[in-house]
């Protein structure tokens, strides 16, 4: 039993009973949703500062919502970044490949060609608008749901199937989890498990590049939830500390597998108001619009390549589906979330949005839906000539030793040949193929 | 590797007798100082950061200096946050740079740890060598200067045994510098222990007897310019046939001094690097003596000695006479009152010897 003061034994004590909160998300599964209390205001409503602007004199978009594609599918205020109607189709073409190979692998992973997956449906502009908004060479360090910033880029969907599947043709050797990707090439860096480590490297980066005189600035992505972990403050203290030319991008998708933001500090302010407290810029963004996450990504990658300091950038969104195969989302959250969700669906906005500019029509967009899926069916067949997880199609047996350290200790070419050794005994008429 | 740069094998350290020579001297912090100077100079791309090390050169002076000659952008104080310190360097490694952090206390690396053992030591093997970590992470270890429990430790077989990563304890001025470069120049992340207790002079044990200067020292004498040192090279400090001592940091110098007053003919090894390990030295070296005794200022369980001991069991237990010996700290905090007791020193080292001559 605890120790307890007898002054706090509750009779005779004048003092109050002390009580622990312990958050709990709005709805739970059979529960009716409302979202009546999210403010989502109104698309041009917030003002767009100078990007070298004060951090102190844009505290108001820590709190507020900065939108640009209104109820009207047109783009409002000063946020309107005022995108050529075929980079508009660029990115709605990127969200609906990214979307296709979502799919395509979810169903790769229950079909047993693979461990793992996960998608990023419903928060597509957050990697994909965004990255469109820096230089192909600026670095960024993403998280595990950015898989739009690589197909963006014009990184080979093979490699990431083949990447998925851990089989012969993965560039990764088959070491990683699925979805872990990394291409220097692509200015990508290799991705953790461990959360919310990318972002104070992020700004190591950007401090190295800042050392260098280089032009370049980095970029990294962290979900809300693991802006609880120290890495995320050491990171906002560093760039803070350096004026490092980085951008410190928040997901707030609203769940962290099970646990709702409320366990990231999320019922007491925004995460976007964790930059004002470091002396960050700060900005709260609709993550389901596509121009207002281009937007905003654009503003402080210009911050930070004037030399006018890192910028914080809570996307607020909404993940649509679980966390990853391995949960399901209708065993702790109510299933009418998704449906009611105030912000509307990327794709889906950024698809009004080019109609009612007169840029495209449904035709158009079935056709481009079709071929998305085709190519990633056709490139997913390609990938599984290389092997699917588990079936023997892997990088050779010796390629397990390579790249702990650059050259093989002693220690670990005994335990290499001690493991062609077992399987020399596994099997005597040789592997199987 | 450019020329001249000395490469010192499994030897005896240069020198000679210390006394009368007119060859340059330096102790430890000096040689780490002028190690750090020298890539400085070869290598623009070399970083320093950490608590203190800018304008004021460290707590223990090992960067001083340098601030003042390369710039506040390649040697520069931080923020009081390790995590933030290893991961920065983790970032500026991916960039092309080459970071030398400094914690300023290896009891204070912990809120670095994950980004040591799952970033740092995993960037080569998890992106097939896309991205790499070739920094260097030097750190103050070990007790002995009444700092308590939390600026006495000695927490190498943490990082020991961890993949990826190497570990480096270097045990003389000589050895510090030419380690250090060797460390810096290498392409995985290295944990570099500085045993704090003998920066200022090889400390033998006996912590009531006026301390020792690194002058009268034959390893004081440090050569000018640059030289390497390869990790995973071990030191024969003094041949012996009656009993292997393995060793490294300030326990090297402990147990020479009493292997000497008790007259052993004691063949004392220093390490140098945990990881790699210079396994042909130590069996060579049991193999002849026939006895095994190990010491480290680390608490006992789950040691780096536990390592070794099962290491030389496995692989020279027909050559053995007796059971190897571990001598250690205790599985206690570093007490700061009672530190000489924790502390493995000659008189538990000397029963250990005894007993182990006498199996």
């Amino acid at each position: 039993m605890a120790d307890r003061p007898d002054s706090a034994a509750g009779q005779g004590s004048n003092k109050p009973s002390l009580s622990l909160h312990v958050p709990e998300p709005h709805y739970r599964p059979g529960d009716a949703v409302d979202f009546s209390h999210v403010d989502a205001g109104e698309a041009g409503r917030e003002p767009r500062p100078d990007e070298a602007c004060d951090p102190a004199e844009m505290r108001d978009l820590a709190y507020g919502l900065i939108r640009v594609l209104g109820d009207d599918d047109r783009a409002h205020g000063a946020w309107d970044p005022k995108l050529d109607a075929d980079t508009l189709r660029t990115m709605l073409k990127n969200m609906a490949v990214t979307r296709a190979f979502d799919e395509r692998m979810f169903r790769g992973q229950r079909q047993g060609k693979t461990s793992f997956y996960m998608k990023c449906t419903g928060e597509e502009a957050t990697s994909i608008s965004a990255s469109m908004a820096l230089a192909s060479d600026d670095m960024v360090f993403p998280s595990y749901r950015q898989q739009g910033i690589l197909l963006s880029r014009g990184y080979p969907m093979i490699e990431m199937i083949n990447q998925i599947y851990s089989n012969r043709g993965d560039k990764l050797k088959g070491r990683q989890l699925p979805i872990m990707y990394s291409s220097r090439e692509h200015s990508f860096f290799t991705i953790s498990g461990n959360l919310a480590t990318q972002t104070p490297q992020a700004v190591g980066w950007a401090m190295a590049s800042a050392i260098k005189g280089d032009s370049r600035i980095a970029a990294t992505w962290v979900g809300e939830g693991s802006t609880a972990e120290g890495d995320f403050h050491a990171a906002c203290t560093f760039a803070a500390v350096y004026n490092a030319p980085v951008i410190l991008n928040v997901v707030n998708n609203q769940w962290a597998i099970s646990s709702f933001s409320g366990f990231a500090g999320g019922e007491r302010t925004t995460f976007a108001a964790r930059g004002l407290g470091h002396g960050i810029a700060a900005l709260r963004v609709d993550g389901n619009d596509a121009l207002a996450c281009y937007a905003a990504e654009r503003w402080a990658a210009n911050r930070a390549r004037a030399n006018a300091g890192p910028t914080l950038i809570e996307f607020f969104t909404y993940r649509a589906e679980g966390h990853s195969t391995s949960d399901d989302p209708s065993g702790y959250r109510s299933a009418q979330e998704r449906e009611e969700w105030p912000l509307g669906d990327p794709v889906m906005r950024l698809k009004r949005h080019l109609i009612a500019l007169g840029e495209w029509d449904e035709e158009r967009q079935e056709t481009m839906d079709r071929e998305a899926a085709e190519m990633v069916r056709a490139t997913t067949k390609e990938a599984e000539a290389n092997g699917i997880l588990g079936h023997g199609l892997h990088h050779p047996f010796r390629t397990m030793f390579e790249d702990v350290f650059e050259e093989l200790p002693w220690h670990l070419r005994e335990q290499a040949e001690q493991a062609v050794k077992e399987r020399e005994i596994k099997f005597p008429e040789g592997v199987p193929k | 590797m450019s020329a001249p740069e000395a490469q010192a094998e499994t030897q005896t350290a240069p020198g000679g007798d210390a006394e009368g020579s007119t060859e340059r001297r330096l102790n430890m912090i000096e040689a780490i100082n002028e190690a750090l100077d020298v890539t400085m100079a070869r290598d623009p791309d070399i970083v320093i950061m950490g608590e203190d090390v800018g304008y004021f050169g460290g707590v223990f002076r090992c960067t001083a200096g340098l601030q003042e000659k390369y710039g506040r952008t390649r040697v520069f104080d931080t923020p009081i946050s390790e995590c933030g310190i290893i991961a920065a360097a983790v970032g500026m490694g991916a960039y092309g740079l080459r970071p030398v952090p400094e914690i300023q206390f290896a009891d204070y690396i912990y809120p670095g740890l994950d980004q040591l053992i799952s970033e740092a030591a995993r960037l080569r093997y998890r992106s097939a060598a896309e991205y790499i970590a070739p920094i260097t992470v030097r750190t103050p270890f070990g007790g002995g200067i009444f700092g308590g429990q939390t600026h006495s430790q000695s927490p190498e077989a943490i990082f020991a045994h961890v993949s990826g990563l190497k570990t480096v304890i270097p045990s003389t001025p000589y050895d510090a510098k030419g380690l250090l470069i060797a460390a810096i120049e290498d392409n995985d992340p290295v944990i570099f222990f500085e045993p704090k207790r003998i920066y200022n002079g090889p400390f033998n044990g006996y912590y009531d007897k006026p301390a020792q200067p690194w002058k009268k020292h034959a390893a004081s004498i440090v050569p000018e310019g640059h030289y390497t040192i390869p990790l995973g090279k071990a030191r024969i400090v003094t041949e012996g046939e009656a009993l292997t001592v393995l060793a490294y940091g300030t326990m090297v110098h402990v147990a020479e001094e009493v292997c000497r007053q008790k007259g052993v003919d004691a063949e004392i090894l220093d390490l140098r690097t945990l990881v790699p390990l210079d396994i042909e030295a130590i069996e060579a070296s049991v193999r002849k003596t026939g006895r095994c005794m190990i010491v480290h200022e680390a608490t006992r369980t789950a040691g780096f000695g536990a390592e070794l001991s099962a290491l030389v069991t496995e692989r020279c237990f027909y050559h053995l006479e007796a059971p190897v010996l571990r001598v250690t700290g205790f599985d206690t905090p570093y007490p700061h009152s009672l530190e000489w007791a924790y502390f493995p020193g000659p008189v538990r080292i000397g029963e250990a010897i005894d007993k182990i001559l006498s199996e």
